[in-house]
């Protein structure tokens, strides 16, 4: 159920984003999806990747600070009203949505949300109870 | 001739100045006998100094010539602080009617007493400090040094007072007001940092007051290492004639040393407080020429004599009679420090601070950056930090938190707005050996 993020620490400057994408491509790791929270000073890049550990010592290795965070994957239909469907339920049993981001996959009609909550664990009860498609990794990878 | 002309015409000087031009046989046997009394009493009454003089096997009637002061062991901060609040004095409490402090590096300030008769002494000195500036009176003096524990605000006042001067005690801040004060009190001297006083300038432009226009014609300024372009540019935006300044706290606050007229260095009050230049790494006396680390000991002082002080001051004596006619000797500041410390706004600041402000944040030591700038003529300090995986924290909100409380226990640490601004891990330059801690571009 619950996806590995990986979020790296980054300087607001011109080429630091670009700094931390070369220590992945140069390691032949693939982003599935990423989003980028960013300050005055400083943003905080995450990251929705396969080899999830690999990228993470790729990234020490690259002299960056990185954290390891679990996160949800919601699978909703690609049409207007499809956030809201999976924002209800998790609202009800009282959990906060600390950030989220999305991908949409344009093939399938369908979006695939991440989640960051305030509690992982009552979110998915709360989700499936819904029944609403929670992601194990593989769906989110592909084979 | 009238009285109020006294400092103005080259040759006439304040009566109060007669121990500037003493002939130096005179004033050699003046600090002698002064020194020895001393010494008598710093070694009757203060434990640590007899205690160090012991150890070396020297007792004050050993002191029979000026060059026997090698003899006596340094002091250092350190020792004020060990031996906090009052372990410094050589008075019975009931002598003393003054304390000060400065502020200390890790929370405790280093207290300073004055005996009546010292503050004499620091009345005595910063009179004739305002007198080497051309001041007199009739003269308006606007004090925007800081009054309180702060020993600059109450030196300055005593001695503009005694001179015969208008004082106007207005402390620190509030620059509208300063401003309005200048203009409609007709000021004619200020004393301050010299970069309060450029932002004076600069917020006067702002406010549509025109500084040349002002009676305002001389600036005392101290409590900050300042640079000549600084002058420069306080000559070209205004009609002050800026004076350099220099005291400490341990000695007796400012009045230690003032520039003259003819801008050749900074006199010391040479009758009240006794310099040598010592090598700041094998603490042996260096000639007059070298540079070096200047070390004071004061003459007169009663309830806090201080032998040896080490002042971290890196800077060159000059003997022989100034263009002013002084025959007390000058230092020609150069502003760099045998130790860590840096100025900022008149507040000194030691890295250690910054570290002890991160430690209790943090737990453990990052990397660590304390950048100075210089902005409209006021000093900002940055402390940046590098990012370790202990503290990211994986949303904007908690690393703002952690900034907040950076600069928070900063600010408690140092009294000081400090912003602080979060780096990637590896951006902070390492250095060989000893890391440099303190990135100064301040443009002196």
């Amino acid at each position: 159920m619950k996806l590995q993020q990986l979020s790296v620490f980054l300087e607001n400057k011109p080429g630091s984003l670009k700094k931390s994408l070369a220590v992945l491509a140069d390691a032949k790791i693939n982003i599935s999806t990423l989003a980028l929270a960013e300050t005055k000073d400083y943003g905080i890049l995450r990251l929705v990747i396969k080899d999830w550990e690999k990228a993470k010592s790729a990234l020490e290795q690259g002299g960056f600070t990185v954290r390891q965070t679990e996160v949800l994957a919601v699978e909703v239909e690609d049409r207007p009203g499809g956030l809201a469907t999976v924002l209800a339920p998790v609202e009800a049993a009282g959990v906060n949505v600390e950030y989220m981001y999305a991908y949409s996959t344009g093939t399938k009609a369908k979006a695939v949300l991440i989640f960051r909550f305030s509690d992982l664990d009552k979110a998915i009860a709360a989700l499936k109870g819904a029944g609403m498609n929670v992601l194990e990794n593989l769906q989110v990878f592909g084979p | 001739m009238t009285i109020e002309q006294w400092n103005d015409i080259p040759g006439t000087f304040h009566p109060a100045c007669t121990p500037d031009f003493l002939p130096l046989p005179q004033l050699r046997e003046l600090q002698l006998q002064r020194l020895q009394a001393t010494v008598r009493r710093a070694y009757a009454n203060v434990p640590l100094m007899r205690k160090r003089m012991d150890e070396k096997k020297v007792k004050p009637e050993d002191i029979r010539t000026l060059k026997d002061i090698e003899r006596i062991p340094f002091t250092v901060k350190a020792d004020l602080r060990d031996t906090y609040p009052f372990g410094m004095f050589a008075s019975p409490m009931q002598e003393i009617v003054r304390l000060h402090a400065s502020s200390g590096t890790t929370g405790k300030p280093i207290v300073v007493a004055y005996a009546r008769e010292d503050i004499e002494v620091w009345t005595n000195v910063m009179l004739r400090s305002f007198a080497a500036c051309g001041l007199h009176q009739g003269d308006i003096v606007q004090n925007a040094y800081g009054y309180g524990l702060f020993t600059g605000g109450l030196g300055a006042h005593y001695g503009a007072e005694a001179l015969g001067a208008t004082v106007i005690p207005i402390s620190g801040g509030n620059t509208d007001r300063q401003i309005m004060i200048l203009k409609d009190f007709g000021v004619t001297a200020i004393c301050c940092t010299p970069s309060y006083f450029i932002h004076l300038i600069e917020r006067a432009g702002e406010m549509g007051v025109k500084m040349k226009e002002l009676p305002l014609r001389v600036g005392v300024f101290g409590a900050e290492p300042w640079s000549e372009s600084m002058r420069q540019y306080i000559k070209e935006n205004s009609n002050v004639e800026p004076y350099d300044i220099y005291g400490l706290s341990e000695i007796i606050g400012p009045g230690v040393g003032i520039e003259c007229s003819a801008h050749q260095g900074l006199h010391i009050f040479e009758d009240h407080f006794l310099p040598e230049i010592i090598d700041p790494e094998t603490g042996a006396v260096l000639p007059d020429e070298a540079e070096g680390e200047l070390v004071l000991t004061t003459l007169s002082k009663k309830a806090m004599p201080m032998l040896r002080y080490r002042t971290r001051d890196i800077t060159t004596l000059a003997r022989g009679q100034c263009g002013c006619g002084r025959t007390i000797c000058r230092f020609l500041r150069v502003g760099r420090r045998s130790d860590d410390m840096f100025i900022i706004r008149g507040i000194n600041v030691f890295p250690s601070q910054v570290e002890h402000a991160l430690l209790r944040v943090e737990g453990t030591l990052p990397h660590y950056q304390i950048v100075l700038t210089r902005d409209k003529g006021l000093d900002k300090m940055e402390v940046q930090v590098e990012v370790t995986p202990e503290v990211f924290a994986d949303t904007v909100g908690a690393m703002e938190a952690l900034q907040k409380k950076i600069a928070q226990a900063l600010n408690q640490t140092i009294n000081l707005n400090v912003a602080v601004r979060l780096v990637e891990p590896h951006t902070i330059q390492r250095s060989e050996g000893k890391a440099k801690r303190v990135i100064d571009q301040r443009k002196m």
